[in-house]
């Protein structure tokens, strides 16, 4: 976590203690109420603990797990993104038409949506507006771009995708090492570079970086366009599973993203954020709202209100542990 | 020696290899996409009506029924797949998209899993579909109207739910059946989404622009709403095709007890959810001569049965039939040919 040494070094060694207590309970939570839901899962079905079993449960995790990430940055810099859900279908429609039939055409439309993102972090920026509001807006933007290339669900996915995703490496399941690269790439990037601490700080304390010399537009844009590639990715890589598109493909995942990174023990404001803990939080989340509600038994009646009741706890012992720290 | 008696008797069974397996140990999932409107809670009484008699007879181990809590389609691939690894060695589906969930129906086949879809189908080769004769539905509108208006004139065409493939089969039907009687003409087409209120609201607001109107082909769940917008604008009520939904079938029956007014009902029945488990059970009872695509008739009512369907609706509800094992046999044989 963002480590503030000048703050704690004024309290007491006592103060000292149970603070740094909270901050690794907070960066273990996580992982914590990972293993707690993988416990519940391998007792009411043993059978789902295997290379099998993982492969299947995890892999539409990889998509969630990318979309948070992009969700992340974007709460890194104290802003909201509403629009990744449906920029996710959009990408996918993108992968599913015109990056199998022609692959320049769809690298080239797919860059280019990134560098929107690029400018709607400009605009924001610039122009100081809530980011809630013109990602919203976005949002009805990609789902209709969505619609016009793919007015019914079809499209297949490009071959190598196809390949890529259904990818079985020995021994570790394809989902677990994917999550492990993705968890590591942006930790390294993001928590450990200069420029990563320069980026979390926009969203930290804006003024005295700005004072510093830095200049908050470029960090913005960047924030937003590595929310746009991850977007990308995160678009590309559902439909590496799914196999086909539909333009309402994705629009479940902002809410499960701006939610994997609370779990991960981000905050909204204050650039906090965990790369790590994000990627263990989409995990959580996709394991804790389907696999465990499956093998639950629910009666049809219930399942519904059950899989909100799941979120509401997993995410209520992440406050109730926060709110220790304080 | 016992053991090997017994054995030789397995040996003897398994070779006889014509007689139908045994599906008494196997266990059906279901797997549905939403629950939110009429139809769909018909659809799983129907299926749960069906499938307790099935388990306490014997005839599976288990049929348990599992829906998303949204739309999505990754939530449902996710679900297909947990029930992959749930062991279920069946799936019947109602799926929200048909080509986006290919990918985890390919993964339950790959299982050795047998997947039916019916409603909202898949389009992967390897998984059965249930589907309703919804263009001849159509062209039947068309012909029934004829009947009835055998002068012919103006129609009035609502449309179902945009971009989706049954909305499509209806009215390619129904312009089939246009073209079979010179004497209709449609002179204008409102999308009703199937919903009362909004074909209420559609019809409205096209009415005052239109000529005489003698009759309106619809898609069912939207014939009481145009009936409503008629009274309304003040115009002669024209013959309306209705969808055998409750207060559209009560409707009718008002007008017919009133002056003899005579129409004629459609839809899909819910139903065919436990048509669609019984191919399931035929399939894994070892039946490989199933064709993958499986058309099987719609719900109609005429002038002369409806009245005493009507009671059995619950209200706001839809008519529903519940399919026996007989009925399946018998739909797989009329499309074996």
């Amino acid at each position: 976590m963002t480590a503030a040494p000048v703050e704690t070094g004024l309290k007491g060694s006592a103060e000292r203690d149970r603070l740094a207590r909270a901050r690794l309970l907070r960066s273990l939570l996580p992982a914590l109420s990972l293993v707690l839901v993988l416990l519940a899962i391998a007792w009411l079905n043993p059978r789902a603990i295997s290379y099998f079993g993982f492969s299947l449960m995890l892999n539409l995790a990889i998509p969630i797990a990318l979309a948070t990430i992009a969700q992340m940055f974007v709460i890194a810099g104290n802003e909201l993104d509403l629009s990744i859900g449906t920029f996710v279908g959009f990408v996918g429609c993108v992968t599913a038409t015109w990056l199998k039939d022609a692959p320049l055409v769809g690298i080239l439309i797919l860059l280019g949506s990134i560098g929107v993102y690029a400018l709607l972090g400009a605009l924001i920026h610039l122009r100081n507006l809530p980011s809630i509001v013109v990602t919203l807006g976005m949002s009805f933007v990609w789902q209709g771009l969505a619609i016009l290339i793919l007015p019914k669900p079809g499209g297949k996915a490009p071959d190598w995708l196809l390949s890529l995703m259904a990818f079985k490496p020995p021994f570790i399941p394809f989902p677990i090492i994917a999550a492990l690269l993705i968890a590591a790439v942006v930790y390294f990037g993001l928590m450990r570079t200069s420029y990563g601490v320069i980026l979390r700080g926009s969203g930290g304390n804006a003024a005295a970086l700005s004072r510093a010399g830095w200049s908050l537009l470029k960090t913005k844009i960047i924030l937003f366009a590595l929310a746009g590639l991850f977007g990308v990715l995160s678009g590309m890589a559902l439909i590496g599973i799914t196999t086909s598109a539909d333009a309402n493909i994705g629009n479940g995942y902002t809410l499960l993203s701006i939610a994997g990174v609370i779990l991960g023990g981000g905050e909204f404001v204050g650039g906090r954020v965990s790369p790590i803990g994000a990627v263990i939080g989409a995990l959580t989340l996709a394991l804790a709202a389907s696999p465990l509600l499956t093998f639950m038994h629910i009666p049809p009646d219930w399942q519904v209100a059950a899989n909100g009741a799941i979120l509401i706890i997993v995410l209520a012992a992440r406050v109730l542990i926060s709110r220790r720290e304080r | 020696m016992k053991k090997m008696l017994i054995l030789g008797a397995f040996a003897a069974m398994l070779a006889s290899g014509t007689a139908l397996a045994d599906t008494s140990d196997k266990k059906i999932a279901f797997s549905n996409n939403y629950a939110g409107n009429s139809w769909r809670q018909a659809m799983l009484d129907s299926y749960a009506i069906v499938t307790k008699k099935a388990v306490a007879d014997g005839v599976v181990a288990a049929a348990d029924i599992f829906t998303t809590a949204d739309k999505e389609v990754p939530t449902q691939a996710a679900q297909v797949q947990n029930l992959i690894l749930q062991g279920y060695d069946a799936i019947v589906i109602n799926a929200a998209s048909p080509d986006a969930l290919n990918g985890a129906v390919k993964q339950a086949c790959d299982a050795g899993i047998v997947v039916v879809s019916f409603d909202g189908i898949v389009t992967e080769p390897c998984a059965y579909r249930v589907v309703v004769d919804f263009k001849d539905m159509g062209k039947q509108e068309v012909e029934q109207m004829a009947k009835f208006q055998p002068k012919g004139g103006n129609l009035l065409e609502i449309r179902g739910l945009a971009g989706t493939s049954i909305d499509d089969a209806i009215h390619a039907g129904i312009l089939e059946g246009v073209a079979a009687h010179p004497e209709f003409k449609i002179v204008g087409s409102v999308t009703g989404d199937w919903d009362q209120t909004t074909a209420q609201k559609a019809v409205a607001t096209i009415l005052p622009s239109l000529p005489e109107i003698v009759g309106v082909v619809d898609q069912g769940g939207d014939g009481y709403g145009a009936a409503q917008a008629f009274a309304a604008a003040g115009k002669p009520r024209p013959t309306i095709i209705m969808g055998n939904r409750q207060d559209e079938l009560q409707w009718w029956k008002e007008q017919k007890d009133k002056d003899g007014y005579q129409t004629w009902s459609a839809s899909i029945a819910p139903g065919v959810s436990s048509l669609a488990f019984w191919v399931a059970q035929q399939v894994l009872d070892g039946r490989t001569d199933i064709p993958h695509d499986l058309l099987v008739p719609y719900l109609a009512f005429t002038q002369d049965d409806f009245e005493a369907a009507l009671p059995k609706i619950p209200k706001g509800g839809v008519a529903s039939h519940e399919y026996t094992q007989e009925d399946a046999i018998a739909a797989i044989k009329a499309n074996i040919k």
